[in-house]
């Protein structure tokens, strides 16, 4: 019972942050900033969609469900340990990339890597 | 030596976690499954020792430094990303932005650090690593400049990633 309250939460609070996200694709005015809501933002939504799914596991394991339901739990946590591992280093891949090809941030007040350069 | 055992058992544990719930042996593994692991990680120990321990430098396999990780993941980590997603939340629904590039020295020694850093502040939204030149000055893109700011040469590492640096130096260096 608690479970399934605990689990509605945990939905609502990654759907959120995923909707978000793609509002910010769609709002923010260049590459980098719409790297910041595409990427970092589903990053956590995918992190609390992907807690229901190891609660709701977990909890029906402990309800006298059979190893299945522990077997989703730890592939599920695999799958979040791979996508926070391989997340960051495509959002630094793809805004080096966009750097490298010219593409200066809009409206910045500040941007040291041009003075390097 | 070293480097073909870590990579043996790492390659091991990986395939446990795989394959678990295939029988019931120790709890969650059949017998067949647990025998081709030990063969399989074998063969990749043997075949990939070279790539995976490539710096020679044995120093992650002290468990207390993986205690600080797991410790820094739940704690501070989880903390400053969470709040950061808040701050993101507002500025998408708002539209209020001064972004920016940034540079930081973080003065970490250790490609690993350096890495573990960058992942670190590109995770946190609202900070986004970009570039890192040969003194390991990391270059980071920052969605909302405080005011005044951007005129230091080199940005305030604490308010660019809050702790991020200090634990960096006490996981991976």
């Amino acid at each position: 019972m608690l479970a399934d309250y605990l689990i509605w939460v945990f939905i609502v609070i990654g759907l959120t942050f995923n909707g978000l996200g793609v509002i910010g694709l769609l709002r923010f005015p260049d590459v980098y900033t719409r790297l910041h809501a595409a990427t970092k933002a589903t990053t956590f939504g995918s992190l609390f969609t992907s807690l229901a799914v190891v609660t709701w596991g977990l909890w029906n394991y402990s309800q006298g469900g059979d190893s299945s339901n522990i077997v989703l739990s730890i592939h599920t946590i695999i799958a979040v340990a791979s996508l926070l591992l391989t997340n960051p280093v495509g959002a630094h891949a793809i805004a080096r990339a966009a750097y490298r090809s010219g593409v200066k941030p809009k409206n910045a007040v500040v941007d040291r890597l041009e003075v390097k350069e | 030596m070293i480097a073909l055992i870590v990579t043996i058992i790492y390659t091991f544990i990986a395939y446990l976690a795989l394959t678990a719930g295939s029988g019931s042996f120790l709890g969650f593994w059949s017998v067949e499954e647990i025998i081709m692991g030990v063969f399989l990680s074998i063969i990749v120990g043997a075949i990939s020792r070279k790539y995976l321990c490539k710096s020679g430098d044995y120093r992650m396999l002290n468990p207390l430094r993986w205690l600080l990780f797991v410790v820094y993941g739940f704690g501070p980590f989880f903390f400053a990303m969470a709040k950061a997603n808040i701050d993101v939340a507002y500025r998408v629904v708002t539209g209020k932005i001064r972004p920016g590039i940034v540079k930081i020295k973080p003065e970490l020694k250790t490609d690993f650090g350096v890495t573990f850093l960058a992942n670190s502040i590109t995770l946190t939204p609202g900070t986004l690593s970009v570039d890192v030149d040969d003194e390991n000055n990391l270059y980071v893109h920052w969605i909302n400049i405080p005011e005044g700011e951007e005129k230091n040469e080199i940005a305030n590492i604490e308010k660019v990633c809050g702790s991020f640096a200090k634990w960096a130096r006490r996981v991976a260096e």
